[in-house]
């Protein structure tokens, strides 16, 4: 059966019917794109396998378990799970004792520099993905306030003319915003520090 | 005006597995087998 040109939903389908084949061409049809994104912040050839391999085996369990439901975004799922180990990897690493070169000047400290900025803004990305995630659980009006007051940047006054309350409701709703927003970053143990 | 990086085309941004991981793979998933069990728990296990 020739796969060349067949969608990933026609891979999977095939696959699940028992067709090892297709799980082969779902790789290699994405395997650049996702090996890459995987290299280009570990900057480590064997651990970038390794995140590779355990990217898969996480893609091919979900799918024999029938679990897989995002339909006609295997690829974004796929990177999102490459991604999520990326971080697991950095915070493993972070928590791990390294040895330090004692020359006075090592080209790998600003090699090493860059991968934690690498590293920092994944993490960042991460909480405030978490972050909007939570945020999106607010009420109505609680929730446009909080965006308007922070990631609009308007100010309290600004936002009761926008929303056509007082400026007190509208600070109201910001602090009952807050409060709901620690409960829930409580109750889904979201850590905001880094 | 000198090149610019982007991750496009930044060194490894157009590299692949190596052949013996995707190899692995494939092997992993014929040798992987999902099982429910009565309780309606899924299991994996790997065939020899």
């Amino acid at each position: 059966m020739d796969f060349s040109k067949a969608k990933d939903s026609e891979l999977i389908t095939n696959y699940l019917s028992g067709n090892e084949t297709a799980l082969e061409f779902l790789i290699k049809k994405h395997q650049q794109r996702i090996y890459s994104y995987i290299i280009i912040r570990i900057q480590d050839e064997d651990l970038a396998n390794d995140i590779f391999q355990d990217t898969f085996v996480k893609v091919i369990n979900t799918l024999k378990r029938g679990k897989y439901n995002e339909e006609g975004k295997f690829l974004q799922w796929t990177m999102r799970i490459a991604h999520n180990l990326i971080i697991d990897h950095f915070r493993k690493a972070k928590r791990m004792p390294t040895m330090s070169p004692t020359d006075e000047f090592d080209i790998f400290n600003i090699i090493k520099d860059s991968r934690l900025n690498v590293e920092a803004s994944m993490i960042k990305e991460q909480i405030e993905g978490d972050l909007h995630k939570l945020i999106e659980q607010l009420p109505e009006e609680q929730k446009e306030v909080l965006k308007l007051r922070h990631f609009s940047e308007l100010s309290f006054k600004e936002i009761a003319d926008q929303t056509d309350v007082s400026i007190n409701t509208a600070l109201g709703r910001m602090r009952y915003a807050l409060i709901n927003l620690r409960k829930l970053m409580e109750k889904n143990r979201v850590n905001l520090l880094q | 005006m000198g090149s610019i990086t982007t991750l496009e085309n930044e060194p490894g941004a157009h590299c692949k597995p190596r052949k013996e991981t995707v190899q692995f793979l494939l092997n992993y998933s014929k040798a992987l087998e999902i099982q429910k069990l009565s309780s309606g728990e899924q299991v994996e296990f790997i065939r020899n």
